[in-house]
């Protein structure tokens, strides 16, 4: 059994390039969302993710986790609507809210609540792609030259969690079975079921300690690094956040691409911002153009 | 003068923490490089344990009382953990699921090698060496929980031998594979004692499967070494002290009174009997029955059709169908009726659909096509019978009735999960049928798994009981043994199809995995599956050759 967000191997060019890189690539578009404001880039490094997704064949999974965004995103926009008191353009008055002041609810308080949302949800795309794409074992791989324990408990959680999944259902298949399941209570039967399960994991845990100590696990020391050639898709996707990182900083610091929420909704639509927009996109699908060197999987 | 032992027990007695018996006794032994060496023994006879004073885990991890002196490959485990002896032995236990601890399968394989702090160009020559040597290449991109259970049990062999130790210490590494991934297993282990002279110690209850690889048997019992000697000579030792221990083909020849070496292997006993005019004349391995895909066909449904026309089966299956939503199918308009009293053998190999056709069978699963229905309640005693106990003593587990007949009635007290292996299995199986009416079927899925003969025959004669009183039973297992001891009809699974649905006679005299050992001796003769049957088969040869 594999999680729903679980690495997914791959003939892609993500998949191909070493995982520090795809890992900063997913970061730099990370970043570039936080960073930036503007409704139309953030739509565009959206469409640029889910693009991605498709292309390293995870589109459905990271469509799927949409609806997490969507879960999460409508809170925060209604969230936003009723407690922000900044925006001259009223659309509903609630009253006198006593203590909360007037209720007033305005088009920028309701404009910037789905610019946060539209923020989170990308994040939670590119998060989901980074982790069905990028190789946690290599990348932990890389993690255990700073802290080996630390990165090999990580990679230890990643293996045990869907094995005590695995476990857990079955003992829920086992009691089912039982024939004194329908006389015990729900709320007993669940109680038994948990104190039996924590039982089973801790047999697991103390197997795999076993297994951990076999493998020289309290003699361990520093790990070296390996020194491997870049690849062609390394160099793609180090260049490509890059350029997500310069272009970001680019859409920062200039006028082209401004937008201010507050008093007065003010959002540019400038030839320089659909640039930026294209830009910013064309750049972050750009290492997904090469195919060569990819290991079929 | 002999060379240095690679492993040597002096003198070596161990007791668990808190247990009342010493699990070791003032155990003696020595293992030359390059040796293969068996260990056999019923359970609770300290094979296991032996095992891990050898990899020091015994006493480092488990604690307890030790005394003696184990060395390995000339290192003293009193002084050395299991952390350093690891650089020397490598381990593979039972469950393949808690000796992978990465999740990919190259990790794994580099995971042994970094810990020691090897450089990074070792450590990449070790993985790609490792896998070459043992197979596992073409599964070095593959996620770890992706793999099969055999892969799994590869990979974690060949992650404990990346640091090229000099001996190998297995504990049942089999119990958990189909007969092809075993033998597979054992093809390899006899590669690496061939080609890099790597010493093995192997705990084994299907002795039948690894004797010929061994060069010595060292037989536990109690936590003694009851014998120590040449496979030949254990299985002379085995035939008058313990009968539990003898292989198929030793006990057939010992029970058809043959004046010859105890047999190592289907060979050998079939040269004796040859050599004494004993084997059947047609004794070339029979052809796995009709050969043409209408005569498999007509044969599967046969005893299907046989039951249909009789009274109410107690369990009818109707062109069953199980689709994963974004995956395979896993059964395959499966047909198949139980009648009362029936004891039916589920076989196949690993992932042919036993296991969801058992589910499908107890309503845990619903059907994707297909008809499932019963003339009762429908008992499944899954895989691991740890999986049913909740409560910390087993008297709480099930009525006393029902404990008093699994013979638990003087565990009450003890926890259910400190049970050997098979009062566990006793204990769930209590569990699954204790009820005030009891269940018209009874399915156990795969109950022999690391069970020794003397609990396999006993859970066979228990199965036999149940059906005599009219209970439908059918037991998946990959041990065909087990099958002809208990069951009368087998069905064979393949890619979740029934592909093969007769009498046990019939269908595990023919095969080539699925038979037993006395039927590849006998070639199928007079469909003899066990010795005893094979002995009487035998003497009714013997006596119309002498009335000829």
């Amino acid at each position: 059994m594999t999680g729903a967000l679980s690495y997914r191997p791959s003939a892609s060019p993500l998949h191909a390039a070493r995982a520090t890189v795809g890992a900063c690539w997913a970061l730099s578009l990370t970043i570039a969302v936080v960073v930036i404001d503007h409704p139309l880039v953030l739509v565009s490094i959206g469409v640029a993710c889910l693009t991605a997704s498709f292309a390293v064949g995870v589109g459905r999974q990271v469509a799927r986790a949409l609806r997490v965004a969507l879960a999460i995103g409508v809170p925060l926009v209604i969230i936003n609507v009723l407690v922000s008191r900044e925006g001259l353009t009223v659309f509903a008055r609630l009253g006198n809210l006593g203590p909360f002041g007037q209720g007033d609810l305005t088009v920028e308080s309701l404009v910037y609540g789905l610019v946060i949302a539209l923020k989170v949800s990308i994040v939670i795309l590119v998060c989901a792609l980074g982790s069905l794409a990028v190789d946690p074992d290599e990348l932990l791989s890389a993690c255990r030259r700073i802290s080996f324990r630390s990165a090999l408990t990580t990679s230890l959680t990643l293996r045990m969690v869907p094995l005590l999944a695995v476990d857990a259902q079955n003992l829920a298949q086992a009691q089912r079975t039982r024939p004194d399941a329908a006389t015990m209570g729900s709320l007993r039967r669940r109680a038994l079921l948990l104190a039996a399960s924590v039982g089973g994991a801790l047999d697991r845990a103390l197997d795999v300690a076993a297994t951990l100590e076999l493998r020289g696990f309290a003699t361990a020391g520093r790990v070296r690094r390996r020194r491997r050639p870049l690849s062609r898709h390394d160099l793609a996707f180090a260049g490509s956040a890059a350029g997500v990182l310069v272009l970001t900083l680019a859409v920062r610091l200039s006028r082209a691409a401004a937008f201010h929420a507050y008093p007065l909704l003010r959002v540019s639509t400038s030839t320089a911002t659909l640039g930026f927009c294209v830009a910013i996109a064309a750049v972050a699908l750009a290492p997904f153009l090469s195919r060569r060197g990819i290991e079929p999987r | 003068m002999s060379a240095a032992p690679i492993l040597s027990f002096d003198e070596v007695s161990y007791r668990y923490p808190g247990a009342e018996e010493a699990a070791l006794q003032r155990v003696c032994l020595e293992m030359q490089e390059g040796e293969v060496c068996l260990l056999a023994g019923l359970s609770g006879g300290g094979k296991s344990t032996l095992l891990r004073a050898a990899c020091g885990l015994v006493p480092h991890f488990h604690g307890g009382t030790f005394a003696g002196r184990v060395t390995v490959c000339g290192r003293d485990t009193r002084e050395h953990g299991p952390a350093q002896l690891g650089a020397h032995t490598a381990v593979l236990f039972q469950d393949p699921e808690t000796q992978l601890v990465m999740s990919s399968v190259r990790a794994e394989l580099a995971l042994a090698l970094e810990s020691r702090g090897q450089s990074p160009d070792v450590v990449a020559r070790g993985v790609e060496e490792v896998a070459l040597a043992i197979g596992v290449d073409h599964l070095l991109h593959r996620r770890t929980a992706e793999l099969s259970g055999g892969e799994k049990q590869r990979v974690a062999l060949a992650a404990a031998l990346a640091g090229r130790p000099r001996i190998v210490l297995l504990d049942e590494p089999t119990s958990q594979l189909d007969p092809v991934a075993g033998e597979e297993l054992f093809g390899l282990l006899r590669r690496l004692n061939q080609e890099w002279e790597t010493s093995i110690l192997i705990a084994e209850h299907r002795l039948e499967r690894c004797l010929h690889l061994a060069d010595r048997v060292v037989a536990m019992a109690n936590g003694c070494v009851a014998h120590d000697g040449a496979p030949v000579s254990f299985l002379s030792w085995a035939g008058e002290h313990a009968e539990h221990l003898q292989t198929p083909a030793a006990r057939l020849l010992q029970l058809s009174g043959v004046d010859a070496p105890p047999p190592t292997g289907v060979r050998q006993a079939r040269s004796s009997l040859r050599a004494r005019g004993l084997l059947p004349e047609d004794g070339s391995l029979a052809a796995p029955g009709p050969a043409s895909p209408k005569g498999r066909r007509a044969l599967a449904g046969l005893a299907t059709r046989r039951l249909q026309r009789g009274p109410e089966p107690a369990l009818r299956m109707r062109g069953v169908w199980h689709e994963l939503k974004d995956g395979p199918a896993i059964l395959r308009g499966v047909d198949l009726t139980l009648a009362g009293g029936e004891v039916v053998a589920l076989m196949g190999a690993n992932g042919a659909g036993k296991s969801t056709l058992l589910r499908h069978a107890a309503g845990l699963l619903e059907p994707t096509r297909g008809k499932v229905g019963s003339a009762g309640r429908v008992a499944l005693l899954l895989q691991n019978p740890g999986d049913y106990f909740l409560h910390e003593r087993v008297e709480l587990e099930a009525s006393t009735a029902a404990i008093e007949r699994a013979g638990l009635a003087a565990m009450t007290q003890r926890n259910p999960r400190d049970l050997s292996g098979g009062e566990r299995q006793r204990l769930a199986l209590a569990i699954v049928t204790d009820s005030q009416q009891p269940p018209a079927v009874l399915a156990l899925d795969e109950p022999t798994r690391g069970m020794d003969r003397g609990a396999k025959a006993a859970l066979a004669q228990d199965l036999r009981c149940r059906a005599h009183q009219g209970m439908a039973v059918i037991v998946a297992t990959h041990d065909p043994e087990f099958a002809a001891a208990c069951a009368q009809r087998a069905v064979l699974l393949a890619g979740g199809s029934v592909i093969a649905d007769a009498s046990c006679a019939e269908l595990l005299s023919g095969g080539w995995y699925f038979a037993t050992e006395t039927a590849r001796i006998l070639g199928g003769h007079g469909g003899a599956l066990l010795p005893q049957q094979g002995a009487q088969a035998i003497a009714d040869l013997a006596g119309v050759r002498s009335a000829a």
